[in-house]
Formats: C-alpha cells, structure tokens, sequence
C-alpha cells in the first residue's frame, strides 16, 4: 500500500492504497465518490466517464500509480464548480432537454459532452453532428436523440 | 378512540361508510362515481385506499373478436389485483409534503413522475410537494407488487387518486373547523385551503389537524378528467437534478456497513458448475481479498474494492462442470425450433385465389441494463436484509428466503430504484445469488457483475422463429395465420401465479391452454381485417436463462407480420400505407397510422439506396405507429468507427401514440424514443451468438446495441389526443413497431426482404474474449484516449 495524492474535485485527496488499483474503484470504494458508474471496467461503455486536468478519461481504465499529486480529477459531483452558475450549462441543458431515463449512464455522458465540446471549441469550431456520432457512451435506455439535442443547446451556453 | 372531526364510530377501528364532508360542492356534481376510501390513524393526516380496482369482471365474453380487443395483458394484471387486503397510504408531513411509497419500481421509465402528478392533481399540491418512494416487498399486497407488462399506470391510477382525494377531503375537514367555516366556502389550490375573507391555511398546518385517531372508512368522489390542471401537462422527471448531478444512488452507490465489493468467478460454459477451487490460498491472499466462496453459480470473490475482485476472479483457478448446453450453438438451436414448428394449415383455396408463405428467424438476445445485475445482501443466521432492483420483489423475497434457509417474514427485501430493467430486473437472479453469498461467508457483500457476465450468463431474449400463411383473392386477404416458434420465456417472476390465480375469470378461449400460449394470445392481437386470423405460439427448450425484453413477443411477432404485410400489400398492387389503411379494424390504428404519413411525408420521392418504411402496432390498450427513413448506400454503410457496427443508418423517425389517457406526455415520448433505440438495435445490430455452449459477447463493442453512430439525427413523437379516460402502457410500447418500420424500410432500400433478425447477425464483428479467466482484464492504457 503506498500513499497517493490528488486534487479531487478542487480538494487535494490523499489515499492509502495498491498502486494497481484503477482510480474507478478508488473514487467509488475508497472514497465512496460514486458520480461515476461502472458499466463495463474496460473503457468500453463511457459510464465512469470524469476529467482529468479538464479532459474526458475514463477512471475504470487508469492505475492510481499513475496519477500525480497535481493531477485534478473532477467528477460530476464536481462538474458545477467548474462554471460559473448554480449547475454547469450542460448539466442545465440535460434538465432543459429532459434527457434522463434511468439515469445510470447520465453523469458519464455529461461528463463526455463537456469535453467533446470544449475539443470542438479549441479548435475553433461549433459541435457537429459527426463530432456527436464519435461518442462512444452507451445508453440502454436509448436517450440518445435527447442527448443530442443537450449537447447542442449546453453548446450553445458554455 | 373519537375521531376529532367527525361522528362517533360505532366500533373500535374502521367506521361505517360515510361521505367525507370534503366532498366540496364546488368541485363534486352529484352524479359521480363514488369509491371507498380510508383515514388511518396516525400522527398526521394519512390516507389509504384499498390498492385494487373495482370489480368490471363481468365484462362480455368475447367470442369473434381476438382475445386482447376485450381482455389483454393490463386487465389481467388490473385485475388479479382484486382480492388482496393492501392497502396504499398518503401521509402528508408537517412540512407539507405528501409522501407515498409505491409498490412498483423506477428502472427509468418514469413512473415516480407520474405517480407524483397523479396525487398532486388529486390533492391540489404542486408536483415538487409530492415524495414517491418505492416500498420494499410487501407480500399482502400479492400481485399487486409486480412492475410488468407496462401496466403501473394502469393499475395504480385509481387507488392512488381515491387516496389523494380522500386527503384532501380530510384536510377541507380540518381547515373548515379551524377557519369556522363551512366546506362549500373552501377552496384548495398548491397546497393551501382558502377560505372566506382571505383567510388561509397551509397543508402543513393542517397536517396535525387533520389526523384521525382511528381508523376511518369514508367515500369519495375524485376529479373530472376536464378539470384536469397536472395530469396531462408535459412534466420533466422528478429525479432529474439528482441525476445530472450524480446524487441518484442506485444500488452499488449505497453505503451499507461492511458489504465489500463481491463478485463472482464464473463457469467457461453458460450455466456450467463449478466442482472445485485449486487455488483458493493463492486467491486468499491477493491484495484486498477478504473472502472466497464456492457457491453453485461459481466462486465468490469479497475484497476491498471491484477493481482487486476483478484481479482475483481472472487468477482464480478450478474445475468446472459444463452446463446442459455445453455442444449447442446458434444452428443446433435453430434446427431444435424447426422441429418443434407446427406445421401451418393448408387451407382450402378458392378458385384464382394466391397463397403466400414467409419464415422470419430472430437470433438470441441479451437484455442487460447498463447497471449489471447488482445486490446487497446482509443475511445472519436468524435474519436477512436485502437491497436490489426488483420489479417483483415478493417472488423475489420469497426466493431468497427458500435460499438462505429463513422464513419469508425474516427476510425483508429493500427495494432500490434500477439503471434500467427491460424485463431483466423482474427475477431476483442477483438478489438471490448474494444472499447466498452472504451466508457462505457470513458477512454482508455488495454483488455486482462484470460487464462480461451478463450477456454471457444472463438474462436473454429467446430465440424464436414466426411463419406467416395468408391467402388472398382480388387483393382481398381471406386467411392469415401465424405460427410463432420460440426457446421457451421463463415467466417465474410472478406473471405466471397473476395469470393461474386469475384464470376463472379469463375468456373461454384461454382455458386450458398452456401459461406462455396464454400471454401470448393475451398480448398479441394482429389489428387488420384479413378474414380467418388464427396465431400461436408453439415453445421448445428450456434449459436458456430467457426473460422477456421490453415486450415479450410483440417486437418479433410485430416485425414479422408488417413485413409480411409489406409484401401482401405489393402483391395487391397497393401503397404498403393505403394497403393497411382499408384493412385496419381500429379507429385509433388508422389514426396513428395517418398522422406518421403526414408529418413524416410518407411517398416522398426518396434516392436510390434509401427509403421509407411504416409500420403499426396495437398492444396495452393502445397504439403505435412508426414511419422511419433509412440510408443502406454504400458510403453510409461502410462508414468506420473502431470497434463498432455502423451499418445502414436510420435517418429520421417519426412515432405517433395513441397511449389512453396520458398522465405525462413528456414522459410518454421519452418512452417512444427508448423504444426507437430498441427497435433500431433489434432490427439491424445486437444479437447473441451461441458457440460450444457459450454466448461469445463480453462487452459494449461485442453486443452492438444502438449508439450515438447509429442514432437518428431527426426524431419527432407525436402523443394523439387521449379518447380514453383510462391510462394504457408506454414502457414497452414503443419499440414493435419502430423494429417493424426499420425492417421494412430496409427491404425497401435494398430490394431485399430480410429474413433473419439483426441484419447484422451473420457478420463477426468482433474478437471473441476469453472463457478462462471468464472476465477481461482491467486496462492500464486510459490516460492515452483523453479528450
Ligand atoms: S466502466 Fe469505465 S468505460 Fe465502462
Ligand atoms: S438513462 Fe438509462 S442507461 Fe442512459
């Protein structure tokens, strides 16, 4: 066991565990952050989907080994802080929108639009619909066209 | 013993039937419908109604008509509700919030928001006053505690509004001996009676005021559909700010006192054994391991964290017994199905009339919610505690109790709101499997499954075959049967006792066939005028984990008969939309029907490689259509996206639904759009496929359900005026006829009928995952896929 350090979600955390355990499970065991879900454990399904230093990554596929002290990992419990408003637009648009059914896979597809849109944005360009057919978050409850529909209007306000 | 507002009670407990005074004149006209409701005694104002419907079993027999016009699923479950003693209860706080905990379950479909409308409008309070829990397993309640078949709605809609309304009743009660006023002085609106000369009183205050110290029967009348104000209006989700903020806990969120991660090393061969551990020292003593246990599904694994369970489940090494399946594959199953075909009839031509056959295949499918199977389970030598999802939790309950050895009432089961069900969550498989757990390593644990388990080991939707004959003179269709053929669908989770308990009320025609024959002629009910009509429904094998998914047989049996249909219309000559329009029964079908070809713009000139398609269903007193858009040119079909199916994309879909009365329209399309991803993914990409005894899908990029790639970019729902003033099912509604419309669109683009359902399914797509260790290892690589 060897103790490891990060910022999560503007707090520096500190952790006593074995360097080979994913940060999913450090977040959700250990910490009992539990925002993000497990839905596959091989960067597959997008549900554990959190930033690390302000991009999308996905917890369930990283060793804590290998996250540094200065890291910032933000969850979506931690997602509001980072705009201005009560809730992140985003996080407004999916209410707008009425996206979520179950909502198992909501917090990781937030999370993913989030980053897909500041990506688009960083390289000077409005989200697109082809941009939208490149996530790979699943959803068994089918809200895709709904989440479609958020990401463009979150867009719109971020 | 006296109850402060009202008459003495002739005895101790329930008082004699009386109209509670809250029957306002204002709102009450005297000719209504009056039901019973209670005042329980307690602390503050609760109320209850008896959770049944009154008796409309002496409804006619139907002969002519096909058995769901008159009697379908819904009623079945509506009415089997009838002789249990169960109450439902309303308790309003001091705080002025009405709470209710129902005995169904959330998986996502939304009927916490609409059971919160349904008593706002009742108890004139505003939604956000209104807190629905769900309760845990309540065996008196019996079938009344079963979330299936898309019926919440349907059975809990009156109950619930008697209860509401005899709360309120009782609160204008309580405010006109406050206010010294008199009942036809009151009014109620958001949670506060008002009364002469501005004076006022909050629910809050009232809710003191308003208890009983008895237990009270009373009658009650409840409101006019026209003065409806909540019940109707679009409303987002109750639950909505908790999940965009990550705070909705699901099962595996929960914080239970030392239940530890678990998981389950599973058999290489689907319901294969284990017969014993060769390494369970090595095992023991990997980093975080605190537990390991043989139990009949495998070896349990408790450690710190999922992540050193995962690493312990792949070192884990042991002898395995194959399962009864452990030679089959896709082609032995299917060869089994085709034997066990009734042949269809040969029926005696006219002179110049045509007969056409087809044969439609529909290969296994898993139907895993994203949330795997998960459980906790606490169970001690004299007692056990349960938290999972479930949709039948007293089955479930009665299951665990059998397994850990205690009697039912030792066992309480708690039920947690799901990450989506589609028929998956109405066993108890994973409830069950923890409970023993727990009791062989007497600790509690929290259960989960790899992600690679569940379409291996899981749930899955049976195979099935659906013949079609139908004969036909001058275009006119004389005969049309249907002999659907299907891996058996495992209805232990309740439905089977509803439907047995039931049985002396259903019509003739279902006496005395088999439980499955049954439902299926209970659900499936072909809505067009094609003469002869007879369908059945033969099973075979029963040694699959099957369940029903989204719909039990209605998305097959839909997406065969419109095909068919597709082409009886092309041999008629006629337009597949006016052909199904002059042989539509139902009034509310064409209505469907004819909305989708408007706004969907159905003969719009279409190019070459893409066309329409339309389809209707009827089910759960309701119907559906669907009209879709596809694009099978090259280009689209051939797109690349790693480790993913792309295939023909569905470019734009239209539903319209004609649902009964819709208590949340916003919630009803969220349902139709579910069910378009549904029918999207039936039609073209997810399937199982049955190798040596396993189903070689593991994961997300095996199982090829609907993604954003496959997604259409225009979607549009419209929710038809309600012409009923009962609500019908929307869960499951959607998805038949969006299967049926994709499919039909694709023959059209293609020219080609197809005949075997996913599309997809005779292409490998995918690199098989290992058997032994049976889950994936946990990558290393994330931080190189940022973005
Ligand atoms: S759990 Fe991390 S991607 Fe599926
Ligand atoms: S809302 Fe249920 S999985 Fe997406």
């Amino acid at each position: 066991m060897t103790k490891r350090s990060f910022v999560l979600n503007g707090k520096q955390v500190t952790v006593d565990v074995e360097d080979d355990v994913r940060v999913l499970w450090v977040l959700r065991d250990v910490l009992k952050v539990t925002g993000p879900k497990y839905g596959c454990g091989i960067n597959v399904c997008k549900a554990c989907t959190s930033h690390i230093n302000g991009k999308a990554f996905n917890p369930c596929s990283v060793r804590i080994a290998d996250i540094k002290p200065t890291d910032r990992i933000t969850t979506i419990e931690g997602l509001a802080d980072t705009a201005s408003g009560e809730l992140h637009p985003m996080q407004e648009a999916w209410l707008e929108q009425d996206v979520a059914q179950c909502g198992y896979c909501q917090p990781g597809q937030i999370m993913a639009a989030v980053a897909k849109v500041n990506q688009a944005k960083a390289q000077g360009r409005t989200i697109s619909d082809a941009d939208l057919d490149e996530i790979r978050n699943v959803c068994r409850c089918g809200t895709y066209f709904r989440i479609r529909q958020a990401i463009k209007s979150g867009a719109a306000k971020m | 013993m006296n109850d402060p507002l009202g008459p003495t009670p002739t005895q101790a407990g329930v008082a004699p039937a009386e109209t509670v005074p809250g029957a306002a004149a204002s709102r009450r006209r005297p000719s209504r419908r009056a039901f019973i409701g209670y005042v329980v005694s307690g602390a503050t104002l609760v109320t209850a109604a008896q959770f049944a419907q009154p008796e409309t079993a002496d409804a006619a027999i139907p002969s002519v008509p096909q058995i769901p016009e008159l009697f379908d699923l819904e009623d079945l479950e509506t009415q089997s509700a009838l002789p249990t003693s169960g109450l439902i209860t309303i308790t309003m706080d001091e705080q002025g919030y009405a709470n209710f905990a129902l005995p169904r379950m959330e998986v996502g479909q939304g009927i916490t928001t609409s059971t919160a409308m349904i008593i706002a409008e009742e108890l004139d309070l505003p939604v956000d006053k209104v807190r629905v829990s769900l309760a845990p397993a309540r065996p008196e309640l019996v079938f009344n505690q079963l979330t299936g078949g898309s019926n919440t709605t349907n059975s809990t809609f009156t109950p619930i509004r008697v209860a509401a309304a005899t709360a309120r009743g009782r609160l204008l009660q309580a405010a006109a001996t406050q206010l010294g006023a008199t009942l036809s002085q009151l009014t109620t609106k958001a949670g506060v009676v008002l009364g002469p000369g501005g004076k006022s009183l909050t629910y809050a205050e009232l809710s003191i005021k308003a208890a009983s110290l008895v237990d009270l029967k009373v009658t009650v009348t409840l409101k006019q559909s026209a003065d409806f104000t909540v019940i109707g209006t679009p409303t987002k989700r109750v639950d909505a700010r908790d999940i965009v903020t990550g705070a909705k806990k699901f099962v595996t969120d929960l914080d239970v006192p030392d239940a530890l991660p678990t998981m389950v090393c599973r058999p290489p061969t689907l319901n294969g054994k284990p017969v014993a551990l060769r390494n369970r020292e090595q095992v023991l003593r990997m980093p975080g391991v605190t537990d390991v246990a043989q139990v009949d599904t495998g070896i349990a694994i408790r450690a710190k964290t999922f992540g050193q369970c995962i690493d312990a489940v792949r070192a884990v090494q042991a002898d395995w017994a194959g399962g009864p399946t452990a030679s089959e594959s896709d082609d032995s199953i299917l060869a089994e199905i085709r034997r066990a075909e009734v042949p269809l009839a040969v029926p005696k031509l006219p002179l110049l009339a045509v007969q056409l056959d087809a044969k439609f295949e529909f290969m296994f499918r898993s139907s895993a919610a994203l949330e795997p199977n998960c459980a906790i389970a606490d169970v001690r030598d004299d007692s056990a505690t349960v938290w999972a999802g479930l949709k039948a939790p007293i089955v479930a309950q009665g299951n665990i109790a059998k397994a850990v050895g205690l009697p039912v009432s030792k066992v309480k089961v708690n039920v947690v709101t799901g990450g989506g069900s589609f028929g998956h969550k109405l066993f108890g498989d994973a409830a069950i499997e923890a409970a023993k757990i727990s009791k062989a390593m007497r600790k509690p644990v929290k259960l989960l499954w790899h992600r690679a388990d569940e379409p291996r080991q899981g749930r899955v939707h049976p195979m099935a075959t659906s013949r079609l004959r139908a004969t036909m003179l001058a275009g006119e269709v004389l005969t049309f049967e249907q002999r659907h053929t299907s891996v058996a669908t495992d209805f232990s989770h309740g439905l089977g006792e509803m439907l047995v308990a039931t049985a002396a009320k259903l019509p003739p025609g279902l006496v005395g066939v088999g439980l499955s024959q049954s439902i299926f002629l209970l659900t499936q009910e072909l809505p067009y005028n094609f003469g002869v009509v007879t369908q059945l429904l033969n099973e075979t094998d029963t040694r699959f984990n099957t369940g029903s998914m989204r719909a039990i047989y209605s998305p097959d049996v839909a997406c065969a008969n419109e095909l068919f249909i597709d082409l009886l219309a092309k041999k008629a000559g006629k337009d597949p939309l006016a052909f199904r329009l002059a042989n539509l029964k139902q009034a509310n079908v064409k209505a469907v029907l004819q909305k989708v070809a408007q706004v969907g713009n159905w003969g719009r000139p279409m190019a070459p490689g893409t066309a329409q398609g339309i389809a209707v269903h009827r089910e759960y007193k309701g119907a559906t259509a669907c009209l879709v858009e596809i694009d099978c040119r090259p280009a689209t079909v051939n797109r690349t996206i790693r480790d993913a199916v792309t295939g023909p994309r569905v470019t734009k879909v239209v539903m319209a639904v004609d649902a009964g009365l819709v208590v949340n329209p916003e919630g009803l399309k969220a349902q139709m759009l579910g069910g378009v991803s549904d029918g999207i993914g039936l039609a073209l990409t997810n399937s199982l496929h049955l190798k040596d005894g396993h189903f070689l899908e593991a994961s997300w990029d095996n199982y090829f359900y609907t993604r954003q790639w496959n997604t259409p970019p225009e979607f549009e729902c419209v929710v038809m005026p309600s012409t009923s003033s009962e609500p019908g099912g929307a869960g499951e509604a959607g998805v038949p006829a969006s299967v049926a419309a994709v499919a039909c669109a694709y023959a059209r683009a293609t020219g080609k009928v197809p005949t075997r359902f996913p599309i997809n399914h005779d292409t490998s797509s995918f690199e098989v995952k290992s058997f032994v260790p049976p889950v994936p290892e946990s990558p290393t690589d994330g931080l190189s896929y940022t973005f």
